[in-house]
């Protein structure tokens, strides 16, 4: 194989488009060893930074350059890191939350897989900023693949004196520890990667206390998403003003989309806040397979409202797609096309909230798994007009009512696919079966001997 | 009636006896002492204990659970506890590939049921099963973050994030012993 696993070809960017930032990594031979990473001038920001500059001076360039963190949220990095109070006697700590898994997203897993020590090199940006000088990497247990990888960059990282005492002559302490989850979506969730990291069961706890104050161990605690922290060398090194070069007023910078789904070239792609969904699609991704057309596009990972074709024109950044009625979210960007039963989608997606809630808060326990009841009587040909109604309800229970937004993530595509789609679900009430439906046409195929695939 | 729930909301979920006590080795009592060490809190090595504890003795047993407590010297029903949230803990016996597909929507939009059928027919087992021999289980799995190549699935711990053709996919089984 060409490319590591999971990861996609050289980076292409397409005319009259910005190179890109974080994939210009990719761009290094053999990023991937701290000797290619070190060759392409890598750890030179976070060493030169710890010598000659102060830690608030590094939280001010982030604070200034309107860094918004990455792993959906999209909460002020700088500001995060600010909340750490200063005069805590206790231990401070950074987390990486290396937990991807919001269905649609892939994007830290290239990231990781092509670039670690850039992460190392973020990592001791951020632990300098906050006064840590013990961080962890908290990476979900179905990427153990990239074990070895992520072992030997540490590994060499401090063979080379980069991580563990007096990091690269500069007199900061820095250790890290990696740390493997499970199997559970749920750990993405700041608070309860924080319970998980501690040895329990991965459940949300109540905020406030927010983890900058009460975070691991009771400690303040700051969690950062994998492309948040890869982003941070490149902006102490050229400044502030120069990330705000990129994107839009409030969402400056660059932001990694993956792009799954009906398209031609599905991969990960960073394009610059702001681009036009259509032109993530179309000069991105190639534009939708041949014989298909595009009926929907989720634009942020699973969590968030469904787009229509004709909201193409919506631009990548917090405030428009928000304003469209969906969530930037993660980036992953799934497209589909018009053979695709919108119910089944739901149900599919639902099923995952489900199986994934933790089990905590009542109305995403419960709530999740009546969405998926109903929703499967639906799909299958049993359902009555009040179904439909049922469906509507319990998602309005359960938005905001829980300590975190799982359950929210299972409501909000259903609220939206309701309101845009309802012909499909009126179909299902009176026809008893899909209006449109490629997923069990394929299997068909399968079935006569032809590729497990459309 | 059954109660209606969804998620991982059951604590204390029976866990398989073997009815035979386990131990571990005196080097890997040293390497759970050492994962206490990389923490802060001793207790942050319940995870990494219980993979250990997986690898070495194939699933996670009552007994294999209750040899993790003792070498955390934590209570064995707040490990118990851990280990039966995650997904990728066994807490049955699993044959000696482990085949995961990725079911979640980008995947089965690019024929992940279709993949699991025809492992089904192949491996004459369903979903959730393991063949007779011991030689495969098959299992549906929620999104391995691999959407832009799917159907994804991975053996064991590896990743194929290819699409492969039925007849791959039986070369790859066959050369699986």
């Amino acid at each position: 194989m060409s490319h590591p696993l999971g990861c996609y070809g050289p980076v292409v960017t397409p005319k009259g488009r910005k190179e890109p930032i974080l994939f210009g990594d990719f761009a290094i031979a053999s990023a991937e060893t701290l000797e290619g990473f070190r060759a392409g001038g890598g750890y030179a920001t976070a060493i030169d930074a710890i010598k000659n500059r102060k830690p608030e001076e590094i939280t001010e360039v982030v604070k200034a350059s309107g860094l918004r963190g990455r792993g959906g949220a999209g909460f002020p990095t700088g500001m995060k890191w600010g909340f750490v109070p200063k005069d805590s006697p206790k231990p401070k700590y950074l987390v990486v939350n290396a937990d991807e898994s919001e269905p649609g997203t892939f994007k830290d897993r290239e990231l990781l897989s092509r670039s670690p020590h850039r992460l190392i090199e973020g990592m001791l940006l951020a632990a300098y900023a906050i006064g840590s000088h013990h961080a962890f990497i908290y990476a979900r247990g179905e990427f153990l693949f990239l074990a070895s990888l992520l072992d030997r960059a540490l590994a060499d990282a401090r063979a080379a004196g980069l991580v563990g005492k007096n990091v690269g002559g500069t007199g900061f302490d820095l250790e890290i520890t990696l740390h493997w989850g499970a199997g559970a979506y749920i750990c993405g969730e700041e608070t309860a990667l924080l319970d998980s990291l501690e040895g329990k069961r991965g459940q949300p706890r109540t905020k406030p206390p927010f983890p900058a104050v009460e975070g691991l161990y009771r400690c303040p605690t700051v969690v950062n998403n994998v492309e948040t922290l890869q982003t941070v060398p490149f902006i102490v090194k050229n400044g502030a003003a120069w990330f705000k070069g990129w994107g839009t007023e409030k969402s400056p910078g660059t932001k990694i989309f993956s792009v799954s789904g009906l398209v031609n070239r599905p991969g990960n792609y960073e394009i610059e806040m702001g681009l036009p969904l259509r032109a993530l699609l179309d000069d991105y991704a190639g534009g939708m397979r041949p014989g298909t057309k595009l009926k929907a596009v989720i634009p942020g990972g699973s969590s968030v409202p469904w787009l229509t074709p004709d909201q193409l024109d919506t631009k990548l950044d917090f405030e428009s797609v928000a304003a469209a009625g969906s969530l930037l979210g993660s980036g992953g960007a799934i497209f589909l096309d018009e053979g695709v039963c919108v119910v089944d989608a739901l149900l599919n997606l639902t099923h995952f909230y489900r199986h994934e809630s933790c089990g905590k808060c009542t109305p995403c326990r419960e709530g999740t798994h009546w969405l998926e009841t109903v929703l499967a009587k639906i799909e299958h040909g049993q359902g009555v007009p009040e179904d439909v109604r049922t469906l509507k309800t319990v998602s309005e229970q359960i938005l905001g009512r829980s300590l975190c937004a799982l359950g929210d993530a299972a409501a909000m595509p259903i609220l939206s696919v309701l309101e845009k789609f309802p012909q499909e679900f009126e179909h299902h009430l009176t026809a008893k079966r899909c209006l449109v439906n490629r997923r069990r046409a394929s299997v068909e195929r399968v079935r006569a001997g032809e590729p497990a695939t459309v | 009636m059954g109660v209606a729930t969804g998620g991982r909301a059951i604590i204390g979920l029976e866990l398989v006896t073997t009815g035979k006590p386990i131990e571990f080795s005196d080097a890997d009592r040293q390497a759970i002492a050492d994962m206490r060490a990389r923490y802060p809190d001793g207790r942050s090595a319940v995870m990494p204990a219980l993979w250990l504890a997986q690898k070495r003795f194939g699933f996670l047993s009552k007994e294999a659970v209750a040899a993790v407590a003792r070498a955390l010297d934590e209570p064995e029903p707040e490990v118990a506890a851990v280990a039966t949230f995650y997904s990728m803990y066994n807490l049955a016996p699993v044959g000696r590939h482990l085949l995961q597909v990725c079911m979640t929507l980008s995947c089965s939009l690019l024929g992940a049921d279709a993949l699991v059928a025809h492992l089904e027919k192949k491996l004459g087992i369903s979903a959730g099963q393991t063949t007779s021999d011991g030689r495969f289980t098959l299992r549906k799995v929620e999104c391995l973050a691999s959407c832009g190549t799917g159907p994804c699935w991975q053996v064991n711990e590896n990743l194929f994030d290819e699409t492969l053709d039925a007849a791959a996919v039986d070369r790859l089984l066959d050369s699986l012993k």
